[in-house]
């Protein structure tokens, strides 16, 4: 069992005091700004990427775990206890959790949360370990024309499949395409739409433009806002401890949530989010009080948070295994891992296997410090909730600037957040998905070397590219995603798509 | 004017006062982690340790070949006697292909400091087992056989532009992937989608020590130690290529500064853990410095326009 051995010694490093001290320190700041209403796990991570800078690259990392499942715990809080889900994939939460908050039971509905959460990434991560040495050696055999196939299909998945229209989601996708040829072409060395501008030679960095779309943009739009009815956060009533009967009624849903999460995260394809909506249904179906379900079942949050964390760390099985981000929050991460010019795929689990495996053990350590953080620290957490909007916007906008020029120290690049930003309020004012333009712009260059080093190796005969049957099968699933959700809008189901929206901001 | 002279006296006398050590900054154009990051930071720990400079700091600029770091560097570190910048040979080929505003003219070279022989591999299973068989494939038709390896442009680029070349193959038609670096080209080299992998022997060592790559020949005037693999020259291809990295001080600097500086990196390349860092590193020692290297550089940068026009690179 040779995944034992490195997983061993990769906690053996997470381990270490320093190290410790930097999950630590990731997990309380993702926890901190993943609570905050509005912001939801890409925001975080984009926003604190800047933090982890001046580490080295192993603390750097675990650092970035202990922000990416902060941030997940601190959103189920927020919809849990303010009904205004940061992300999608907390919506499901937000249905069954802020009706328990309301009748008095917050405490129960945070606690099947925060140890569902718990559960399920603790599963859902060695689960990861075990399935990454199967997925490397699968990715090795994979060449241009298959990669490109696969990301062929992420960006049908990501833009098209889910959302209220297609064609919004295709435009969102191509403007991060359009976005992504900027800088050096790699195959030719040859500058393109730089305009002259040196900042602009090595392309447009994801973090800014991640930071741009979703927190500038979610400011304006906040700002441009009229304000509705005071928004009621529910107090924390009563025990926070689960009744006999609530430990019965969640373990089941939290085993089935992770069951459902975690193989749909690791899907190289977008749409990790729908695993929430399965496992909801799951257990309405499943259910023994459906009578409950519209009016605080503990099951309804119970399983979809389950599910919500597996399928995260289900998403970290194509990022770190491929190289191939499948959310938006993949997307930033795989930004991470780049600017130590490491780049995630089949060859760092061979040339700095001690990496990797140091940040699969740490998502373990950071998963075991949230549920002694999140419980007794609720009462905290919750103060941060009450944060009056014009403040909370006008701290994030300084500190998406600060990040933006600590990261970048160039004129050029403000002006790219700020011209970001009101793209991204345009994105947001005419409900246009943000995630495929972040995705277009990190997979779109990716995308395209894949595409010509395949027509390069095959002189430029273009059958190369469903020679295999891999890419045949990839490029089967890409059509149907395109064109299902096609006909089923045409049926007028397309209320449910609209649901699964991956809007994680 | 009594007044203006004599503070100009008290001024010349502080500057004459030899600072104890000096302090450096030291651009990497590079990421963390490549060549010429581990080239900064070795000189980083070297000049401490050693006393010859009292603080570096080393500050990463990366992107296009690092001309995003020389401009940089260019533009804001004139006549700053404490700036340097790391760069080498893949950067004299970045700045022609990104027709890039600055070049190594605008800086006031100091030394080179080490060289990295290119290695040509083919993956274990491959039929060519010699460097003779990938030139008579090569010969047959050049489009048949790819090249991966860095950059576009790069040395490796440049070193697969080189054979074919000198075996009387037209050199745009050498079928170059480029990857952004040598180690990122090995899974695809590794799993058969090109014919042949070249870059420098350190992104290769630990599979050809493995046994996954068989290396063919190596590009240096030497062979390379515990490797089985002749020179290039002994392989009948009249090439001799070594990728080899330097460090420059700002423009407009004095010539009594640039000979501060020259005699601490001078210092630096001497002694005994600079060459321990090497040897651990597998660098070739290949210092050189004033009006040497200032000729060997003019004379490098020429033949790395000719090659990259061959290549088709730069118009």
């Amino acid at each position: 069992m040779e995944t034992f051995g490195l997983l061993f010694h990769g906690l053996g490093l997470a381990l270490q005091p320093m190290n410790l001290l930097y999950a630590l320190i990731g997990v309380t700041l993702g926890t901190a700004v993943g609570v905050l209403p509005g912001i939801g796990p890409a925001l975080t991570v984009a926003l604190l990427l800047p933090v982890t800078y001046q580490l080295d690259p192993t603390g750097s990392l675990i650092m970035f775990a202990g922000i990416y499942y902060g941030g997940m715990y601190g959103g189920s809080t927020t919809s849990i206890l303010l009904n205004t889900p940061g992300e999608s994939a907390s919506i499901v939460t937000a249905l069954e959790g802020n009706k328990m908050a309301r009748k008095g039971r917050g405490g129960p509905a945070l606690a099947t949360a925060a140890i569902g959460s718990f559960v399920a990434g603790l599963i859902a991560t060695l689960g990861l370990a075990f399935i990454s040495p199967w997925m490397v050696k699968f990715a090795l055999s994979l060449g241009p024309a298959d990669y490109f196939a696969l990301m062929v299909l992420a960006f049908v998945t990501v833009s098209a499949a889910f959302g209220d229209s297609a064609l919004r989601g295709l435009t969102a996708l191509f403007l991060g395409l359009a976005l992504g040829l900027i800088g050096i072409d790699l195959q030719t060395g040859q500058a393109r739409l730089s305009f002259g501008i040196p900042d602009l030679l090595d392309g447009v960095e994801v973090t800014t433009l991640a930071v741009a779309l979703f927190a500038v943009g979610e400011a304006l739009k906040i700002a441009a806002t009229p304000p509705e009815g005071e928004e009621r956060i529910e107090p924390v009533k009563g025990s926070v401890w689960m009744t006999k009967q609530d430990w019965a009624r969640s373990w089941k849903p939290w085993l089935r949530g992770t069951a459902i999460g975690f193989p749909i995260g690791a899907m190289p394809a977008g749409g990790a989010e729908i695993g929430t909506f399965l496992s909801y249904s799951t257990e309405k179906a499943l259910t023994k009080h459906p009578e409950e379900f519209g009016n605080g079942a503990i099951e309804g949050v119970a399983g979809p948070e389950a599910a919500n964390n597996a399928s995260a760390a289900g998403t970290l099985v194509p990022l770190l295994t491929l190289g191939l981000p499948t959310s938006a929050t993949a997307a930033i991460m795989l930004a991470g891992f780049q600017q130590f010019g490491l780049q995630p795929g089949p060859l760092l689990f061979a040339t700095n296997a001690p990496l990797v495996w140091s940040l699969i053990a740490s998502l373990l350590v950071a998963n075991f410090m949230l549920i002694v953080l999140n419980l007794p620290l609720v009462g905290l957490w919750v103060r941060l909730l009450a944060i009056p909007k014009p403040w909370l916007y006008a701290g994030i906008l300084t500190f998406a600037t600060l990040g933006c020029i600590g990261a970048n120290p160039s004129p050029v690049e403000l002006a790219l957040l700020l011209a970001f930003g009101l793209l991204g309020y345009g994105l947001r004012r005419f409900s246009y998905p943000i995630a495929p333009v972040v995705v277009g712009l990190i997979l779109g260059p990716l995308a395209e070397q894949q595409l010509r080093r395949a027509l390069a190796i095959s002189q430029g005969d273009p059958s190369v590219l469903v020679h295999s049957p891999a890419a045949i099968i990839l490029y089967t699933i890409a059509a149907i995603a395109l064109l299902l959700p096609l006909i089923l809008r045409l049926r007028g189901k397309g209320a449910v798509l609209k649901a699964m929206q991956a809007d994680e901001d | 004017m009594l007044l203006r002279s004599l503070s100009g006296v008290v001024l010349a006398a502080v500057l004459a006062v030899p600072a104890l050590a000096a302090n450096y900054t030291l651009i990497a154009p590079a990421a963390p982690g490549g060549g010429w990051d581990q080239t900064a930071r070795t000189m980083q720990t070297v000049m401490q340790d050693e006393g010859i400079a009292g603080n570096v700091q080393v500050t990463n600029v990366p992107g296009a070949g690092g001309t995003i770091g020389l401009a940089q560097f260019v533009n804001q570190s004139k006549g700053n006697p404490e700036a340097l910048i790391v760069g080498g040979y893949v950067m004299l080929g970045a700045i022609l292909t990104n027709a890039s505003p600055v070049d190594l003219t605008m800086v006031t070279p100091i030394a080179r400091l080490t060289g990295e022989s290119e290695v040509i591999v083919v993956p274990a299973s491959s039929e060519i087992q010699t460097m003779a068989d990938l030139v008579t494939r090569l010969k047959a038709d050049p489009g048949a056989v790819s090249w991966a390896g860095g950059s576009a442009g790069g040395t490796d680029h440049i070193a697969a532009g080189l054979i074919a070349k000198a075996v009387g193959v037209d050199p745009t038609k050498v079928n170059y992937i480029a990857y952004s670096g040598g180690g990122e080209a090995l899974a695809a080299i590794l799993g058969n989608q090109v014919t042949v992998g070249v870059s420098g022997y350190g992104e290769f060592e630990s599979q050809i020590e493995a046994g996954t790559l068989r290396a063919l020949a190596v590009s240096g005037d030497a062979r390379i130690e515990g490797l089985d693999a002749p020179t290039l020259k002994e392989a009948g291809v009249d090439v001799s290529l070594e990728n080899w990295r330097m460090v420059a001080a700002a423009p407009g600097i004095t010539p009594e500064q640039e000979a501060a500086i020259t005699a601490d990196i001078t210092k630096m390349a001497q002694s005994e853990s600079w060459k321990k860092a090497l040897a651990d590193r597998g660098w070739i020692d290949r210092f050189q410095s004033g009006e040497e290297f200032r000729n060997q550089l003019a004379e490098d940068t020429t033949a790395t326009a000719t090659i990259l026009k061959a290549i088709g690179l730069v118009k």
